[in-house]
């Protein structure tokens, strides 16, 4: 057989697993593989300007298409600045494989030009990585590589191929369906639990769905079968922040997101069910608030693939260890089987009713300033003239008014930072999105703190052509942290100010985009709609209330049962015990 | 503010894991990123084609915290499988020392008479010193140590434990 290089082999092993796009940036380490690639016009290759775009572009491709993103970056600099992309895939479970470049086998542990421990470095930010130091390796690495990030709770996996493995020649096979010798991911449910959980689904008087971002990781048959599942018993249905869209939050049983920031409704019901259904999420701290006040009512069911995700906080009563799709399907059967009937819960609607006029999401009126909330709801209303919308964000107040404001009907439609809390996220994770949606409208909605964290990716937006759209809620400050310092510290407003903000508009022209400046709330729905119907890349800058926070809020150390509706119940002071929670 | 501690229990973990590069660095790596503890942890390949290693690991923590470090390394990708040896017992746990005593005249013989009792062997020996080998469970080997720390201990070697479920069924 011939033998094809280090490098072609690895290409080789790319188009045979379909992939189609990477995004990477060169170095040193890495040339081998460049030249292959020049080789090889199959695969598309983004040329990012920064690593860590690369990672969260690869996220946001992953996120918005369900099939895994891939990076190329160098060895050293190029493999640390990923590391941050590389956690945040972890944390929010984003299939994606790295390939980082690595100084020859020869030079490794010899402090070489451009060398770090690369599998070191990245061996609790990954679900698992790789040092190939053979060429004959590389095919069945790279197979398994994908293969462990996307099946089970997908996750990041990093390869790393020293340099001269890169360039040695080996026989190359496509490799044949192989079975891991260690790695099983438990997929269907037990019999016995999928049972009990369809009785006592059945028998609940006061049931909630709580579920999160493993319905989206499921696949979209996960999401058909959620509302099946939810119409057969006409339960109501809340989520975290990473599994919104997966119901839609046009029904009638959508109670909305839980949490810290989550609707007065859907915390106090899961507050008071005597039921709570947990699909693929993982009871976090920003769901849960104060542990030993949580849901202290309910029987809780917990639907996870990952068995280290059950009762890692919370004590569940009935684990079931399964992918979502399959552990719903069973269900739904079963329940279908037995004839089961949806309960009578209009005295449980009736309280939740109750609980949803207090209107949480609510929000002060103003002629002069446009509210942030206002904008977001402005932007939802305008949106929805365009066939396909996928909405990311950076991580701040702008993020929770985004999730808060903006109604996702469809999975794959909401890429954020759920986990990990990346600011400097959304911009490049919009540009992985609109790569692999290239007709869909993309809107990074961002803060004017955020977005400088990852800015220079708008000339990747515009060496690709990406029509990308920034929609910057700016009040000049990073808000969460001045609301957090409001909140906990009698608003010391501790270097949260925004000084020297560049002028977006001028820097969107430099870069050859369009900018878009808001400034008053007469403005917002013709820049809207400007900032759609322009073709290429646009920048808006919105300038809103400078001063508004983030409500309601669970703060830290407290209950579902005592969210902040309004600023005028924040104290400016907490404990010691509060103030040490994150 | 304090800081709570709360009370833990010694569990005996038993591993099969792929013998490939880094593994040990990954499973101790696991317990420091998620702040369990490590009393011991042993390792060693245990197949002819040296493919798999057995790791012995004592751990303590309350028992949430242990199904979840069980539950953590079960979630390696190179893990085949995690026995919890406290909990699905009767099992057999050794560890061997090696242990230098130095003395002359009466504590000499002492030495050597608790050395008889602890069943330990003399595995080196100079006018003035031994050296015991000796094996069993982690509290009589505290124990050997304890006593001869009054005798004139010098310094001990200790493997830490292994252990295996007894009867004829694998871990």
């Amino acid at each position: 057989m011939a033998e094809k290089s280090g490098a072609d082999i690895l290409v080789e092993c790319l188009i045979d697993l379909g992939v189609e796009v990477v995004f990477g940036y060169p170095g040193g380490a890495v040339l081998p593989i460049y030249d292959a690639l020049f080789n090889h016009p199959k695969i598309r290759h983004v040329l990012v300007r920064h690593e860590q775009g690369a990672t969260h572009m690869a996220e946001g491709y992953a996120r918005s298409t369900g099939k895994p993103g891939v990076v190329l970056v160098t060895s050293g600099p190029g493999a640390t600045n990923a590391v941050t992309g590389i956690t945040d895939a972890l944390m929010d479970s984003i299939p994606m494989v790295v390939i980082t470049g690595q100084v020859p086998t020869q030079l490794i542990g010899t402090d070489a030009f451009q060398e770090a421990d690369t599998v070191g470095i990245t061996r609790h930010c990954t679900k698992h990585n790789y040092l190939v130091k053979s060429p004959t390796k590389l095919a069945s690495v790279i197979h398994e590589a994908f293969h462990i990030a996307t099946t089970g709770r997908p996750g990041p996996v990093v390869v790393d191929i020293p340099k001269n493995v890169q360039i040695a020649t080996a026989p190359y096979e496509k490799p044949r369906a192989f079975e891991h010798a260690s790695y099983r991911p438990q997929t269907k449910g037990d019999a016995k639990a999928i049972a009990t959980a369809v009785e006592w689904l059945a028998k609940a008087e006061r049931p909630i769905f709580y579920t999160g971002g493993g319905v989206i990781n499921s696949g979209p048959e996960a999401s058909a079968l959620l509302r099946e599942i939810a119409a057969l018993t006409g339960a109501p249905v809340t989520s975290t922040l990473m599994g919104l869209g997966a119901f839609p939050a046009s029904s009638d049983q959508w109670v909305g997101m839980l949490g810290m920031h989550g609707t007065y409704e859907a915390n106090w019901a899961m507050n008071k069910a005597d039921l709570i259904v947990c699909v693929g999420a993982r009871f976090d701290d920003r769901v849960t608030g104060r542990l030993d006040a949580f849901a202290p009512h309910s029987k809780k069911i917990h639907i996870d693939i990952d068995r280290s995700s059950i009762n890692k906080t919370v004590d569940v009563d009935l684990p079931i260890v399964a992918d979502v799709a399959s552990a719903l399907a069973d269900m739904i059967a079963l329940w279908k089987d037995r004839g089961h009937k949806a309960a009578d819960l209009t005295e449980w609607w009736a309280r939740i009713d109750g609980w949803r006029a207090r209107n949480s999401l609510a929000y002060p009126d103003s002629r002069e300033e446009i509210m942030p909330q206002d904008a977001i709801a402005q932007l939802y209303k305008a949106s929805r003239s365009s066939k396909d919308v996928i909405i990311t964000t950076e991580v701040g107040q702008h993020q929770m008014w985004a999730a808060q404001h903006f109604g996702f009907d469809e999975p794959n439609k909401w890429l954020t930072s759920g986990g990990l809390g990346t600011m400097g996220y959304g911009f490049p994770a919009a540009i992985g999105a609109q790569v692999g949606n290239p007709d869909s409208l993309v809107v990074c909605v961002a803060g004017d703190a955020s977005i400088q964290m990852n800015i220079q990716e708008m000339g990747t937006a515009t060496q690709y052509r990406l029509p990308v759209k920034i929609f910057i809620l700016n009040n000049e400050y990073m808000g969460m942290v001045r609301q957090w310092q409001e909140l906990t510290y009698e608003s010391r407003y501790s270097n949260s100010y925004s000084d020297s903000l560049p002028d977006f508009v001028k820097l969107a022209e430099a870069y050859g985009w369009t900018g878009i400046r808001i400034e008053g709330p007469q403005e917002l729905a013709a820049g809207i709609r400007q900032m759609i119907d322009t073709p290429g890349p646009v920048i808006v800058d919105c300038r809103v209330a400078k001063l508004s926070n983030c409500f309601p809020m669970i703060p830290s150390g407290a209950a579902h049962t005592e969210m902040l509706l309004d600023p005028s119940q924040v104290e400016g002071i907490m404990s010691d015990e509060a103030k040490a929670l994150v | 503010m304090h800081i709570q501690e709360e009370i833990s229990e010694r569990h005996v973990l038993s591993l099969t894991v792929s013998n490939e590069a880094g593994i040990l660095a990954r499973i101790a790596g696991l317990f420091t990123a998620r702040g369990y503890n490590i009393d011991s942890l042993t390792v060693a390949d245990i197949t002819p084609d040296h493919a798999i290693s057995r790791i012995t690991i004592v751990t303590s923590g309350p028992p949430k915290v242990i199904d979840q470090i069980i539950a953590q390394l079960d979630r390696l990708v190179p893990v085949h499988k995690v026995t919890d040896l406290t909990d699905n017992g009767p099992f057999v746990e050794r560890e061997l020392a090696l242990v230098k005593v130095a003395g002359v005249g009466e504590d000499r013989i002492e030495a050597l008479r608790l050395a008889d009792v602890f069943r330990a062997k003399v595995v080196d020996t100079t006018i003035e010193s031994f050296i015991f080998e000796i094996t069993g469970t982690t509290d009589k080997i505290d124990n050997f140590v304890g006593l001869m720390r009054q005798i004139g201990l010098v310094e001990v070697g200790r493997t830490g434990v292994v252990g295996l479920i007894r009867g004829k069924e694998p871990n």
